[in-house]
């Protein structure tokens, strides 16, 4: 034995191999998830055939738009380690704004989309920036935006619903077949892939959530990221709140509460640890899936709405025991 | 010397295997009671893996475990402490928030119909510190107390449970040199008491000071029993399993480069205050002084991390911005940290990931990572650090300190980094990558780099430093050539500075008021 093998005998440096069952196994457990949403699937269509119908499909992806979209912007804060709890107000306000610019103040159309990804966009870097210069924890400081947020929706609409423009509303409808709250997803979907994995703010973001000292000492602008990062959270939560303001063709005071919740949540589900430094886009994507695909079945199921509430709570659970299960024993 | 009396604790051909790595290969080791036993290896040669079978976290594959002579089974944690065995890990188990008496009595808070008996809790832990011969206020949050005194609340709390063997973790590791005496004198006390110890320590100096035997473990294997005045080189070829020519390879320069690196007036609020100094290509400069003389503030000042009062930094003839960590790394200037989990590595990422963040940004084009090219730079220069992994994609966690330390050092290499500052860059790492990184300070110097060393081991600064800058108490002391530099004349101007107001206010025990 020579000592250039001392490096080796730690359990964790031996090259892992494994192949064909092992392999599967292996993916199964990374992508837990998924797994669970297809077995979810398949025991629903046994349970109720009308499941897999094209409608009942469509219907579920238009179901998980707004909350998926959500969390595609959500999934960048808790790569950081931080959280947003504001997303579901500040999607209801840039919504508000919208609309109203429309509605009261004769504002184009095509000129509200973009007040209203604007707002949402402003209201996410004014956290961003308490968070990253005035250094108030994010659970704070996006607990404030919610409240702000959530009141300047009602003081704008006195608390009625106010129409929304054409653009907006066509966010919420269909071009010829293909439902634009799902295309919004999917273009949110492949953004937020896109960048995580492949621009340097993305990568950036997994070095700030992984250790923000390392990631300063290493030249990274850690504050001007954090900042961009809840300015991005935002940006997506008006996005999600004008699709769900299309689909009704208005902007309610009430709209998106509590959707914060499901958005992270379906980050966690999709495999995100809060703690930082991991989460990906297709496992957000699977996990707004999931949500949705359990109301919709449980609906289908004729399973009153209070029940979904526990069903839900206890699938958070298991998706988060399983990871917490899968990475104690990677180790 | 054959001792008769049967051993405290007996580890008797115990191997341990994960999956198919054999961690532990048939190791014997005795612990007798009033002796300390000292566990030597580098880092992966199995010493952590023999402590959690000795505590109950892991249990051996095969082999025995005796206490007393009478085989036992330690299942967890709770049977170890039951048989009077106890372990102050590295990271200490203690609650900051919560006083001393509340840490050194938690888990068995005495208690009068679930409210808390506080005379007694009070008197348990009174008398706990008594027997270390520790005087601090039972009533302090423990986060207020220095880690010396951490640690030795931690004891403090092993011996009330009726510890009779004490496992000690690197309790060295965060200590400075009269912090390390008095948990000697303790250490020493208890062996009078007939405690039971198994010590680790990366410190082979300290070794014969506290030890009474050393067993050297090396690839998981029992290499042999030695006494515990063995010399080092002794020890080291035991260690390594090959004689270390040279622990400092230091090449020093035929004659003085260009200044690199030029710092004056360099001024910090209560930290440090004016200090100057340059450094030249080719040259390695080591700051010396005692912990706290302010030495990892100028390093993070110069760097940019924190702000300055005043002063400038010249870095190649250009005046380089303060607090401004993303220009200095431009202008070629690296750091590498002090702590290198806490500051130096994203340690759930990748070893790729973990090299090429400092070059992430600039080769990126148009914002988005140069990913093929990230990639086979940080393959390259792996490559030439020899940084022993798995591959680019490996999480660094997995890793040796020893390596990670190395992707630390890569990372600025791909970063084409025209001086370094060092911050304790050999610490929890073992004598062969020590060489190893050693040996990467010369090449950065040999090809007209230069570097800043700030190391706490004076051998180190010593022996790889071409020029000693001393620290007392945020000034400079004094510099010193490498010729001229001694342990004592260093260690006479480290504490040059120190008024005796500093050292009235932290002592560290009673018994230990006087210094060596």
């Amino acid at each position: 034995m020579t000592a250039t093998a001392t490096s080796n005998t730690k359990p964790a440096d031996r090259p892992n191999r494994p192949s064909g069952a092992a392999r599967l196994g292996q993916w199964a457990m990374n992508n837990g998830a998924l797994v669970g949403l297809i077995l979810l699937c398949l025991a629903l269509f046994i349970a109720t055939p009308d499941f897999l119908k094209l409608d009942n499909l469509v219907n579920i992806g238009i179901q998980a738009s707004v909350v998926a979209i959500m969390a595609f912007g959500m999934t960048f804060v808790i790569v950081t380690a931080g959280i947003d709890l504001s997303v579901g107000a500040v999607a209801a306000l840039g919504a508000m704004v919208s609309a109203y610019s429309f509605s009261t103040l004769g504002l184009p159309g095509i000129l509200t989309l973009f007040i209203g990804l604007l707002i949402g966009a402003l209201a996410g870097a004014i956290s961003g920036l308490s968070i990253a210069y005035g250094k108030l924890p994010a659970f704070i400081a996006t607990l404030a935006m919610m409240s702000v947020a959530r009141g300047l929706t009602l003081v704008i609409s006195d608390g009625t619903p106010i129409p929304t423009s054409g653009s907006v509303s066509l966010l919420g409808s269909s071009i010829g077949a293909f439902p634009v709250p799902i295309i919004a997803m999917v273009i949110a979907g492949l953004l937020c892939w896109f960048v995580l994995s492949r621009t340097v703010l993305g990568r950036s973001m997994y070095a700030i959530g992984g250790n923000e000292e390392a990631a300063r000492l290493s030249g990274l602008p850690v504050k001007r990221i954090l900042v961009t990062v809840y300015a991005l959270a935002g940006l997506f939560a008006g996005l999600a709140g004008m699709v769900l303001a299309g689909r009704l063709s208005s902007a309610g005071p009430q709209a998106g509460v509590g959707y914060e919740l499901d958005a992270i949540a379906a980050v966690v589900i999709g495999g995100a640890s809060l703690s930082g430094g991991s989460g990906r886009a297709t496992g957000t994507l699977v996990g707004a899936i999931l949500l949705a695909v359990i109301r919709n079945g449980l609906n289908l199921l004729n399973v009153s709405s209070f029940w979904q509430q526990v069903v839900i709570g206890l699938v958070i659970a298991l998706a988060v025991g399983f990871d917490v299960l899968r990475r104690k024993t990677a180790r | 010397m054959p001792d008769q009396r049967t051993p405290l604790l007996t580890l008797k051909s115990v191997s341990k295997s994960f999956g198919p790595v054999k961690v532990i290969d048939d190791v014997t080791v005795d612990v007798r009671a009033g002796e300390v036993e000292v566990l030597l290896g580098e880092n992966g040669a199995g010493k952590s893996t023999l402590i959690k079978m000795m505590s109950g976290i892991y249990q051996p594959d095969t082999g025995r475990i005796l206490v007393d002579g009478q085989p036992v089974h330690l299942p967890d944690v709770k049977a170890a402490e039951a048989h009077g065995i106890a372990t102050i890990h590295q990271e200490l188990n203690l609650v900051p928030q919560l006083s001393v008496a509340e840490n050194i009595t938690l888990g068995r808070t005495p208690q009068r119909f679930g409210v808390v008996d506080k005379p007694r809790m009070n008197a348990v832990a009174r008398e706990a510190l008594e027997r270390i011969g520790l005087d601090v206020p039972l009533a302090k949050p423990v986060g207020e107390l220095g880690v010396a005194r951490q640690q030795l609340v931690e004891i403090a709390k092993a011996l009330s449970q009726d510890a009779r063997l004490l496992i000690l973790d690197e309790p060295t590791a965060a200590l400075t040199g009269r912090e390390i005496d008095a948990l000697f004198e303790v250490v020493d006390d208890l062996k009078r008491r007939g405690v039971g110890m198994v010590f680790i320590s990366h410190h082979l100096d300290e070794i014969p000071r506290i030890g009474d035997s050393i067993s050297v473990l090396r690839d998981g294997q029992f290499v042999a029993q030695v006494p515990a005045n063995t010399s080092q080189d002794n020890l080291i070829a035991l260690m390594v399993g090959r004689d270390i020519d040279d622990q400092f390879p230091r090449k020093r320069p035929e004659e003085q480069g260009e200044p690199l690196l030029e710092v004056q007036g360099l001024s910090s609020g209560e930290a440090f205050e004016d200090v100057n100094f340059s450094v030249h290509a080719g040259e390695v400069l080591g700051i010396a002084g005692l912990v706290g003389a302010g030495r990892t503030e100028v390093l993070r000042a110069i760097f940019g991390v924190d702000p300055y009062d005043s002063g400038s930094v010249t870095l190649q003839g250009k005046a380089l911005p303060p607090h401004d960590v993303g220009r200095s790394i431009a202008e070629g200037l690296g750091l590498v940290p002090e702590d290198r989990k806490s500051q130096g590595l994203v340690l759930d990422a990748s070893v790729g990931d973990n090299a090429g963040l400092a070059t992430l940004r600039s080769t990126s084009k148009f914002g988005l990572v140069d990913r093929s090219g990230q990639r086979s730079r940080a393959q390259v220069v792996t490559d030439q650090l020899a940084v022993r992994m798995a591959g680019l994609d490996q999480p660094i966690r997995d890793l040796s300190g020893g390596n990670q330390q190395k992707v630390v050092f890569a990372r600025w290499v791909m970063a084409d980094a025209k001086v370094l500052l060092l911050d304790e860059p050999t610490r929890g790492v073992d004598v062969g990558a020590k060489v190893e990184i050693y040996e990467l300070i010369n090449e950065i110097t040999s090809l007209g780099g230069a570097v800043v060393m700030v190391s706490s081991e004076l051998p180190e600064v010593l022996g790889m430093s071409d020029r000693v800058l001393v620290m007392s108490n945020g000034r400079v002391a004094g510099v010193l050539d490498a010729d001229d530099a001694t342990e004592d004349s260093v260690m006479a101007l480290a504490v040059s500075e120190v008024t005796s107001a500093v050292t009235a206010s932290e002592p560290s025990t009673k018994s230990a008021g006087t210094p060596s």
